[in-house]
Parts: structure tokens; sequence; C-alpha cells
């Protein structure tokens, strides 16, 4: 490279590099915990927010499991929604949350069949050997509640795989490793088209509920408030419902 | 002229910076072994959550390492002894392996060797053998991180060992194999030992590509690694545990190799 090119890509590197520096340093950071199913309908939620407060909302997205240890060991966090009351429990008893949970959504458990497989038509046929299942593991509340539902309906599924989170189940699925998976009907609603749904009736399994909470020792004791506060609010419960979400009977 | 004499005094602050370094990788690898439930080895050790994890990465990571082997040997000598056009780009493909993140390994693998892979769809309807979800498709994730350690060792060994014995078991009549085993091979031993221990050091402690290629399932495809993460949440103390095996292990290995692994024989 010639001089003057040299010296200009190196101005130019050093420029993006201080544009990259001033945009991070805009406004406030809140970091919000949330379970992994809550993806698509918080990542709607968090740039809802970003535009009427003047804040950068970064998603921590994992198993609720993880997420409340992270909370447990100190992890500098704002809030925490959980798709497990008894992950939420743990930092509730800890003396970690700001007040008390709310619960905000539902979700239901569904089958998720890849289009391709021609073998699994019912519940029933997890239980065939010739069918690859894939669960989330039992520390996932995903992975309980289907084992759940699987026992109250008597069926022995030996599945092929133990998933750490509901989304790594469906992306066995959608992949085409796995034939079939029990995910949330949320999940299905990002998925890619070519995965189909076997309810699960509503009576077999629990369904999952979400509460959320802001933390007691949050970086931005206000705006986690406001963030709750817009989760629960009727523009949060119409966002979440269009991710596939329940938001009937919550509290209000 | 004695040794204090030639041996240089450390410039300033290096020794302070050293300790510093010394701490920090020391300090997690202590505080692991003083949290670890000693007292309940015994029944640690009976459940079978961990003996499941223990001989699973056993058997995988060794039958990794004999993959890494003969595939990887082979290799390694045609990287040092042949000149053809595009070497140095297959030598980086054939290292890639190392640098790539272990997840986005994994994630490759499925494209090629899952159901519906490049290789593992046509796999599959010829043999029915599928490899995700399968010890067998552990060996290969495995494998796929481990033998780039391998390969690299040994060309680098095979580059600077002394190819005149080779040339002279050759001018005395020696068929090509023979060479190889009879001389090139003794010859680069240290060199294969530093690479095959490094090479199942790594293979044993493989998680993402793992957990991505052939899934968690107790007793199948639930390596060490995997058991530790999960075991996490459910049984902290059977995941400390594990987690020192797993150092202890790791540990051995690099005594036992006694500086061969930095490349000199």
């Amino acid at each position: 490279m010639t001089r003057p090119r040299a010296r200009g890509a190196a101005l130019l590197l050093v420029a993006s590099m201080a544009l990259a520096a001033c945009t991070a340093d805009d406004g406030d950071t809140l970091t919000v915990l949330a379970a992994s199913s809550l993806t698509d309908a918080f990542e709607a939620i968090a740039r809802d927010v970003e535009a009427r407060h003047d804040v950068t909302v970064r998603l921590g997205l994992a198993g609720s499991h993880q997420l409340a240890t992270q909370v447990l060991d100190g992890a500098p966090a704002d809030v925490y929604a959980s798709a497990d009351p008894t992950q939420m429990a743990r930092v509730v008893d800890a003396g970690l949350a700001e007040g008390p949970p709310a619960v905000f959504a539902h979700n239901t458990l569904v089958v998720a069949v890849h289009d391709r497989v021609r073998t699994v038509t019912s519940l029933a046929d997890l239980a065939d050997p010739g069918v690859a299942v894939v669960l989330a593991a039992e520390e996932v509340p995903a992975g309980r509640y289907a084992r759940q539902a699987l026992d109250t309906l008597g069926l022995e599924v030996a599945p092929v795989s133990l998933e750490p989170s509901v989304r790594a189940v469906l992306a066995k699925v959608v992949l085409g490793e796995a034939d079939a998976g029990i995910v949330y009907a949320s999940d299905l609603v990002a998925a890619e088209a070519e995965v189909h749904t076997i309810e699960v009736p509503a009576h077999l399994g629990p369904t999952a509920d979400y509460p959320i909470v802001a933390l007691r020792d949050a970086p931005h004791p206000d705006l986690a408030a406001a963030f709750v506060a817009h989760v629960r609010s009727p523009a949060g419960r119409a966002r979440l419902a269009a991710h596939g979400f329940r938001v009937d009977q919550v509290d209000r | 002229m004695s040794r204090s004499r030639t041996r240089p005094t450390a410039p300033a602050g290096v020794r302070p910076l050293a300790a510093v370094g010394l701490g920090f990788l020391v300090l997690p690898l202590v505080a692991l072994a003083l949290r670890t439930p000693w007292s309940r080895l015994g029944p640690l050790l009976a459940d079978p959550l961990v003996t499941d994890a223990l001989r699973l990465s056993l058997t995988t990571s060794l039958s990794a390492l004999a993959v890494a082997v003969v595939l990887g040997i082979p290799l390694a000598w045609v990287l040092a002894r042949t000149e053809f056009p595009g070497r140095r780009l297959v030598r980086a493909l054939a290292v890639l392996p190392m640098v790539l993140p272990p997840v986005v390994g994994g994630v490759a693998l499925l494209l090629a060797f899952g159901r519906r892979g490049l290789f593992g769809g046509s796999l599959d309807a010829v043999t029915g053998v599928t490899l995700p979800f399968t010890t067998a498709g552990v060996v290969v994730a495995e494998a796929f991180v481990a033998m780039p350690f391998l390969v690299v060792t040994v060309e680098a060994g095979l580059r600077s060992m002394d190819t005149r014995y080779e040339d002279a078991a050759a001018t005395l009549g020696a068929s090509r194999w023979t060479v190889l085993r009879r001389v090139t091979l003794p010859l680069v031993a240290p060199s294969v030992a530093a690479g095959m221990a490094l090479a199942w050091a790594r293979a044993l402690g493989e998680f993402g590509a793992t957990i991505t290629f052939a899934g968690n399932l107790p007793g199948e495809t639930q390596t060490m690694p995997l058991a530790v993460y999960l075991a996490l949440e459910s049984n902290p103390q059977a995941a400390h545990l594990l987690s020192f095996l797993l150092l202890a292990v790791s540990v051995a290995v690099l005594v036992g190799l006694r500086d061969r692994y930095l490349g000199q024989p």
C-alpha cells in the first residue's frame, strides 16, 4: 500500500472506531435477562422501549435457570423475565427482587414436526422408537413440562437428545436432524415455514407462567420499572400475543 | 563459564507482570480444587451421571485420538514433505478447526454430516447410518477439533528433523514404507507424542461442537463437559467434581509432556 493510502486507511479506521465509541456512550444501557423462549417477543418490546425512552436495551437470553444463577452470582442486570416460577422464586428468596414478581404471559406446549416427516401425526407417535424426538433438558422448564405431559399420557418417549434450551430443540427440528420436538407455541411463530405443529391438549401439560421482576440491585431502577410496566401494559401484551403467547389471565 | 553469568536478568517489570499472569491463570484452578467436595467423592463417583460421563469421555476422546493419528500423521507428512500448488491454503484449511469457535464447527459438521447434510444425506440413504445423536457423532466432533493440533505439531517436527537419515536409508535400499516406519517416525516420535497428548486433551474438553452435532443424552452422547454444563443447575457438587477431574487429567497430560508441546524434540 502506498504511504498516502496507508495513512488514509488508518485515518478511516480511527474515525470509525471513534464513531463507534461515541454511539455506544449515548444514553443508558438497560440489561434485561429473559428466558430464551421470549427472544423474538422481547426484541420487539425492547425496540418499543428504546423508542419511548432514551435507553439502549441489551437482552441476555438463555435458559431461565442459567439466568437465575447469573442473578444470584451478582450479574449487573436490571430486569429478570423467567419462563419458570421456580427459578423466579430462587431470585426472590435471595432477596434480589425489587417487589413481588408479576406474571405477564403464559405459554402452551406444542409438538414441532418437520414438514418432511410423515411418521408423526399424533402425540402417540412420539413413543415410536423409530422417531427421533428431541426434548429440552429437565433443568429447562419446557423440558419438565414436556415430560409431565408425556407422563400424563402414559407415553414412553426415549429422546435422542436433551437440549439446554427450548430454542435448541426447535433448531434441531428445523435443521431436519430431529423428526419432532416439544417446544412452546410461541417458538413456532418465529420458526421457518418447513415446520408444522401438533397441539398438546391443554389438560395434559401445565401451561408455563412467565413472571417478570425488576431487580433490587439494578443499575437503572427507574428504567427497570418502566420496562416492566411496558411489558405489562396493553402495548406489551399486544406484542406478546403477536408472538404466540397467551396474555389472558395475567397479573394486572 | 558459570550459568549465573550467562543467564540475563529480567528487564524491569517483567517479573511482576509474569507473576500477575501466572496468578490469573492459576487462581481459578486453585479455587476449583478448594471447592471440590472431597468428602462426597464416594457417592458422587457412584452416581451414574458421573460414571456415564467419565466412561463416554474416555472412550470417545481415545477414539477421536485414533482417528487423528491415522488421518493426521499422513496429512502432516504431505504438508511437510510435498510441494503442490495451494499447499498454504490446504494447510490453513487443515488448521482451521483449531481457531473456529466450536459451536460453529458443530454447525458446519451438521451441514456436512447431518441427516440432511452434504455427505450425511447420502450416508443415510446408502447405509442407514446417521451420525448426529450417536456416540460415533461425538467421536467425529472431537476428532474435528482435535486433529489440527496433531497435524500442526507433527508437521513442525517433520520440518525440523534432519532428512539425511531418510536419504541414507533410501540409498541403502529401504522401501518408502520402511523409511517411514523405521527412520522417520522414530525421529519425530517426540513431536508425535506431544501432538497426540494435545489432541487428546482437546478432544476430552470439547463441548460446543459435541452438543451441537451429537446432541446431549446421558450414556450416549453426554461427555464430561456437557454433564458439567447441565449439572451446574441441578447438581453443582457433581459439576465441581467433574470439573476437577477434567482439570486433573489436563494437568497430568501437560506435566507428562514436559515442555515437548513447545515443539522441540
